[in-house]
């Protein structure tokens, strides 16, 4: 039976996990998303489901424990923050690499360096741009509710299988830690090591009872070889970019602007609307659901329609490049951003709105743009 | 009656394993590596595991062994394979598995992973290939390069002052409850190939048994990165490596030998 429950977005999403027949947690603590891996501890899926969950001794342990998981065809998971993902890099890049499917959990606070422990989008570049070495992309889930933290877990096992790639569910303090309704999802069953065989057995390293051997490995010395693996990667983005591309239009169909905003913000932004539209501004929200791929072309199609646009970020200015790009100069494009850990009220992001967009004219030289920062 | 049939068929040291892929083998001329590669496989094959075993190669010289190991094998990042395999055995716990790395992986970047593999007892073998020196970048030095000795990032030969001692990674894993086997051996000599087999073979039995981790250390010279023929290599492997890392066992059923 699905359950109706009063829940962290951290425990959502632990919860969300166990029920989803994921095979094996590997973490570290760090906050706002430790009580991730206390969650599981506790609940002793290992006896719920058989699902194993360990505590490894560094972020880089966790992720290569997810890498040898992953590589026997195994759902695993692992969760960190933003140093922690710093330190988990590595091992993306060789899960990217190896074409193996994992999903990688980011409940991300403020940087750079150690930061501090309340919410914030800093990690946009990271997730979306490569982060680790070499040409390789994540698919990246950007929750904006608990019941998103619970939900995108299977989404995100889904789409790893289906492309056998690195998936990132990009969350934050906020989510991380608000706690909020949600309705848990029937307990699914582990795969049977038979089942998984059947559906990985031509790639997963399982021993090679009744076939040739299978090998994972990221390492192509001879350059024609690495040079198709890498147009192999590519090829699987692009596909993502026709076939799993994700987002939300609050009313956008009237707009006159825009604002441009995922995840916390995005939820800020929802009553932002709601206030500009009392003032009798017509304003939408586009939501990226997923940041790769992103929304680029509806937001081409929008920059017909909307004279301004505004990215509300909790960062100093990230994702309004990717905007940027998108709208090619026909409307002006603004940032606005909190940082520190500071987030956004609705009003302030009314003012902004106001200030960087309704009052200043039409198109103005990057030069001239103003800081975009309060 | 031919010489071949007077050998008892467990003496035979020198034939190829059917495990062996048959691809050429990346490893230099005179290098420890294909031995103790064949060996392994020879074990695996003997021990009719082989559809139920899985390898990690590493980063280094090693990072090809997927190449000539005819068995489901996963390349690990340089100096992760112990937590790449502690993930393999806890999610198939009947699974046979192994890792094979290097002195700069297991004992320089790798160090804590292989401690806390080590620590938590996985049920695994670790075989560690310590020839003193980095192979596969061209001869620098490892945490094992002896004192006195020279690699292309110490020049004038290791000063123990501003680098270090070379560390008994070895001795220091054999104090760990979690671990089970502890033995050195070397390749250099049929004696010393045979020894290393009985130990390789009792190490996978091991896992069979779930005793834990098993962790050989396997001397090898390394004669292109210490600039000398094969046999010059294994000489000075006896009169340098052997008196700082002894061979022999350390640890034997979670007991130490002192």
């Amino acid at each position: 039976m699905s359950e109706l429950k009063l829940m962290k977005g951290n425990e959502a999403l632990a919860e969300a996990a166990i029920r989803a027949g994921v095979d094996a947690y590997f973490g570290y603590p760090i906050t706002p998303q430790t009580e991730i891996i206390e969650y599981l501890m506790n609940e002793r899926p290992e006896n719920r489901t058989g699902m194993v969950v360990l505590q490894a001794e560094s972020e880089v342990a966790a992720i290569n424990m997810v890498y040898g998981a992953a590589s026997t065809g195994k759902k695993a998971l692992t969760s960190s923050s933003s140093p922690g993902i710093s330190l988990k890099l590595e091992g993306i890049s060789y899960l990217a690499g190896a074409e193996l499917p994992a999903v990688i959990v980011n409940v991300v606070r403020g940087g750079p360096g150690l930061g501090t422990i309340q919410p914030s989008q800093a990690d946009y570049f990271q997730s979306v741009k490569g982060g680790g070495h070499g040409d390789y992309k994540l698919y990246v889930l950007a929750p904006a509710s608990v019941q998103e933290m619970a939900d995108f877990v299977e989404d995100a096992f889904d789409i790893a299988f289906k492309y056998r790639a690195p998936v990132l569910i990009l969350s934050d303090g906020l989510i991380g830690q608000m706690m909020e309704k949600v309705i848990l999802k029937d307990q699914k069953p582990r795969w049977t090591d038979a089942e998984l065989i059947e559906k990985n057995g031509d790639w997963a390293v399982t021993g090679k009872k009744g076939r040739e051997r299978n090998i994972i490995t990221s390492l192509d010395l001879q350059s024609e070889k690495m040079e198709a693996r890498v147009h192999r990667l590519q090829k699987k983005y692009e596909q993502m970019e026709k076939e799993d591309l994700r987002f939300e239009k609050i009313n956008c169909d009237d707009a006159d602007y825009l604002v441009v905003a995922y995840g916390s913000s995005a939820r800020i932004s929802q009553k932002a609307v709601e206030l500009a539209r009392a003032k009798g501004i017509k304003l939408g929200l586009l939501r990226p659901i997923t940041l790769f791929p992103f929304p680029q072309q509806e937001l081409f199609e929008l920059a017909n329609q909307v004279k301004g646009i505004l990215s509300v970020e909790l960062n100093t200015g990230q994702m309004v490049e990717d905007v940027r790009l998108a709208v090619e100069h026909k409307v002006p494009v603004e940032h606005f951003g909190r940082t520190g850990g500071i987030i956004h009220t609705p009003e302030e992001i009314v003012a902004a709105l106001e200030q960087k967009i309704i009052n200043n004219g039409s198109f103005r030289h990057h030069k001239t743009r103003e800081s975009s920062l309060l | 009656m031919e010489v071949l049939d007077i050998i008892k068929p467990e003496n035979q040291v020198f034939c190829k394993s059917q495990l062996m892929t048959g691809n050429a083998l990346s490893y230099c001329p005179g290098c420890g590596h294909g031995t103790a590669n064949n060996l392994i496989m020879e074990v695996i094959d003997e021990m009719g595991i082989s559809e139920d075993t899985i390898g990690v190669a590493p980063v280094g010289c090693s990072v090809l062994a997927y190449d000539f190991m005819n068995i489901d094998m996963t390349q690990a990042a340089h100096g992760r394979a112990p937590a790449v395999a502690t993930a393999i055995v806890r999610t198939w716990p009947e699974k046979y598995v192994f890792t094979y790395q290097g002195d700069g992986d297991l004992a320089a970047i790798g160090t804590a992973e292989t401690i806390h593999a080590c620590n938590r007892g996985e049920n695994m073998v670790i075989f560690f290939i310590n020839n003193g020196i980095y192979g596969m970048t061209g001869g620098q030095m490892a945490p094992t390069t002896l004192e006195g000795m020279k690699s292309s990032t110490s020049p004038y030969g290791r000063e123990i002052a501003t680098m270090g001692s070379p560390l008994k990674i070895t001795e220091l894993i054999a104090n760990l409850p979690g671990v089970y086997s502890v033995s050195r051996h070397a390749l250099h000599t049929h004696k010393h190939v045979r020894k290393a087999r009985i130990a390789i073979k009792q190490a996978f039995e091991n896992t069979r048994l779930k005793k834990g981790l098993s962790f050989i250390e396997i001397l090898s010279n390394c004669n292109s990165g210490w600039k000398m023929t094969p046999n010059e290599a294994n000489e000075w492997m006896v009169e340098n490596m052997f008196p700082y890392f002894p061979l022999g066992d350390i640890k034997v059923a979670g007991k130490l030998k002192v």
